[in-house]
C-alpha cells in the first residue's frame, strides 16, 4: 500500500474533525485551538501533494501570525461562551435548511462529475514545490504580483492601525 | 478494500467539503470572531484544491495563486479583527445579530 494513501486519509479525517470542531465549540478559544489543529493537518496534505514551501509556509503565517492575532483578540475582547440564540426560529431553520441544500449540491456535483482522470501526481511535481524553484518563479514571473501584495501589506497594516487605535480626545486647557 | 494511489478528485471532493463546513460557520455563528475563522476555513479549502491541482498538473502558477492568497488573507486577518476591535469599543459586543446600526 502506497504511502500517500495512508497519510492522506489520515490528514483528510484529521482536517473534518478538526473544521467540525472548530464551527460547533461554543468557547472562541476552543475553536482557534481547532483551527490551529486545522492549519497542521492541511501542512500534512500539502506534504503529500509534494508542495513542501507551501506547507512551511502555511505553518508559518496560519498558524503562526494570523491565529495568534486571532488568539490575542479573544483575550483583549474576553468573551466568553456564546449565549444561547436569541433570534427567531422560523430564521435559524431556514438558515440551516440553505446549509444543508448548499452541502448536497456541492456534494452531488463533484461526485457526480466525470473523474477527473489524473490519478498520480506529475512527475515535475517532485522538484516543483521546493523553494529555490518557487523564489526562480515568483522573482521572474511573478515579480509584478509580488511587489504589488508589498503595497496591499502596507495598506493593511496602516488601516489596522487606524481602526484599532483608541481614539484620544483632545484636551486643550 | 483502499486504493492504492490517490486521484486528484479526492482532493476536490475534501476541498469541497471543507469549504462547506466554512460556509455552514458563516451563516449559523453569531460570534464575530468565529465567523472570521470560518472564513479562514474557506480560504484554505480553496488554497487545498489549488495545490492538488498543481501537483497533478505539473503546473507551478498553482503554488503561486496560493502564496498571494495567503498574503491576501494575512492582510484580511489584520484588518477584520482591527474591525472587531473597534466595533466592541463602540458597542461592548462581538454578536454580530446585536449589531444593527446599519439599519433603519
Amino acid at each position: 500500500m502506497d504511502l500517500q494513501v495512508v497519510l492522506f486519509t489520515l490528514f483528510a479525517i484529521g482536517a473534518i474533525v478538526s473544521a467540525l470542531f472548530t464551527v460547533t465549540r461554543k468557547n472562541p478559544v476552543s475553536s482557534a485551538m481547532s483551527l490551529v489543529a486545522h492549519f497542521f493537518m492541511l501542512t500534512g496534505l500539502y506534504l503529500t501533494l509534494q508542495a513542501q514551501f507551501v506547507a512551511a509556509v502555511q505553518v508559518l503565517v496560519y498558524a503562526g501570525a494570523i491565529m495568534v492575532l486571532v488568539v490575542f483578540v479573544i483575550m483583549l475582547l474576553n468573551v466568553g461562551r456564546e449565549a444561547q440564540q436569541t433570534g427567531p426560529r422560523t430564521l435559524r431553520t431556514t438558515i440551516t435548511v440553505v446549509s444543508a441544500a448548499i452541502i448536497a449540491v456541492m456534494i452531488a456535483s463533484v461526485l457526480l462529475s466525470k473523474p477527473t482522470g489524473y490519478n498520480t501526481l506529475h512527475e515535475r511535481a517532485a522538484t516543483m514545490g521546493n523553494t529555490s524553484s518557487i523564489g526562480k518563479t515568483l522573482f521572474t514571473e511573478y515579480i509584478f504580483p509580488f511587489e504589488a501584495v508589498s503595497l496591499l501589506l502596507l495598506a493593511a497594516l496602516i488601516g489596522a492601525v487606524v481602526l484599532a487605535k483608541r481614539h484620544v480626545k483632545e484636551t486643550e486647557s | 478494500m483502499m486504493p492504492t494511489h490517490i486521484p486528484l478528485d479526492y482532493y476536490l471532493i475534501l476541498s469541497a467539503v471543507l469549504f462547506v463546513i466554512g460556509v455552514v460557520g458563516v451563516v449559523t455563528r453569531r460570534n464575530a470572531i468565529i465567523i472570521f475563522m470560518s472564513l479562514e476555513l474557506m480560504l484554505n479549502a480553496v488554497n487545498l484544491s489549488m495545490v492538488a491541482f498543481s501537483s497533478y498538473l505539473g503546473d507551478i502558477a498553482g503554488q503561486m495563486f496560493v502564496f498571494f492568497i495567503m498574503a491576501v488573507a494575512a492582510a484580511e486577518a489584520a484588518v477584520g479583527l482591527a474591525i472587531v476591535l473597534a466595533l466592541f469599543r463602540n458597542k461592548q459586543t462581538v454578536y454580530v445579530d446585536e449589531i444593527n446600526i446599519m439599519k433603519w
